[in-house]
């Protein structure tokens, strides 16, 4: 798994230095996702195990990593000051009427016959309900 | 021991990554849970929660943020590569998501649009400034980028932060119970807003429940911050001419 976890400091490491090289707005591991899944897509079905050991472990503490920075929303919540009204009309409206809009076209445009067994068999068999 | 040495001791620790280590780490494990013994309950999401105890924390303590940052700067640093490591449910999911690739652009290029529009309009319906508007409009892709767009339009770099970060939270606590009331039940399609609406941490959000929407989000992440870097700028340079 070291090797996985290597790699993808390899790819993060070669898509920052791109960012930085063409000033791209792309951040660099955003970069470094779109040359790993390029260098993997050449055999999808075969996924060598090791990555998907490193991958499970990294994103099942994804949200973890963001808390640092998200402790940053509540130190900069002056920034916000005289204008809360606006900011957070706006912050809940659009986000939820951009879910629904994103939700609903994807939902109306993919073949139906397939949803019933997409929502409900996650990998490890368990029954998940969107609830 | 005086109380003076004891301050010396608490200062020097602070400075270390032991210190935002042990906080962070400690918070997200006591908030998950709290998340699964109210059997995960929206409102308990682990990211919220932690964010809010920290933030007391460091209030009560007196601590700066830059302090606490710098301290758990090594936490900060995975996420680079966890969000290279989405490379890995995209590729196993690459068939079904090629399948659906018509919808994905439709459906996301909608969303995007609706975002940026919506965030702009709404803070100028409620009377806020023309800066707030513009630092609204990026929010729904990953920082970096919203950082980037907010200084090319003219909004406050450190301001988009926050909401994009909020923006984030926000949907991870809602996604479910909206979508439920909207009957939607597909987990592409779940997947699918909770990226491009939620970015990294609706991706996080959709990832804990089903590999299938994590590999959605994953995409969506990737081509809605390719879409709004070059959406926002043109959508701000016409706003002035159809202004209500």
């Amino acid at each position: 798994m070291l090797k996985a976890f290597a790699a993808l400091l390899v790819c993060q490491l070669a898509g920052e230095a791109l960012h930085r090289t063409f000033s791209l707005w792309v951040p660099g591991p955003v970069i470094g996702m779109l040359i790993l899944g390029l260098v993997l897509s050449r055999k999808p079905s075969a996924v060598p195990e090791p990555f998907v050991s490193a991958a499970r472990v990294l994103l099942q503490y994804l949200g973890l990593f963001f808390v640092p920075a998200g402790v940053g929303v509540i130190a900069n919540l002056n920034l916000i000051g005289r204008e809360w009204i606006p900011m957070l009309v706006a912050l809940v409206g659009s986000t939820f009427l951009s879910l629904l809009v994103t939700a609903y076209v994807m939902h109306r445009m993919c073949s139906p016959s397939r949803v019933a067994v997409v929502a409900l068999t996650p990998p490890d068999g368990k029954e998940v309900e969107l609830s | 021991m005086n109380t003076g040495a004891m301050h010396d001791v608490w200062v020097q620790l602070t400075a270390t990554p032991l210190f935002g280590l042990t906080l962070t780490i400690l918070s997200y494990s006591i908030a998950q849970a709290i998340q699964r013994a109210c059997r995960g309950a929206a409102l308990t999401n682990p990211i919220l929660i932690s964010i809010v105890v920290i933030g007391g924390v460091l209030d009560l303590t007196g601590i700066p943020y830059k302090t606490y940052f710098a301290s758990a700067q090594l936490i900060h640093f995975l996420l680079g590569p966890a969000t290279v490591a989405l490379a890995v449910p995209l590729v196993r999911n690459l068939a079904d998501l090629k399948r659906d690739l018509p919808g994905i652009a439709v459906a996301l290029t909608a969303g995007s649009v609706v975002s940026a529009i919506a965030g702009i309009a709404l803070v100028e319906i409620c009377g806020g400034s023309r800066v707030a508007a513009l630092s609204m409009a990026p929010k729904a892709v990953t920082t970096p980028i919203a950082i980037e767009v907010t200084q090319t339009v003219g909004g406050i770099p450190s301001l988009a932060a926050v909401l994009a970060i909020a923006s984030g939270v926000l949907v991870a606590i809602s996604i479910q119970s909206l979508l439920r009331r909207a009957k939607i039940t597909d987990w592409r399609a779940f997947g699918l807003a909770a990226g491009t609406v939620g970015s990294g941490i609706g991706a996080a959000h959709a990832i804990s429940l089903h590999e299938r929407a994590g590999a959605f989000a994953a995409l969506a992440i990737g081509l809605n911050g390719l879409l709004t870097a070059l959406l926002v700028p043109i959508l701000v340079h016409f706003w002035p001419y159809f202004k209500i």
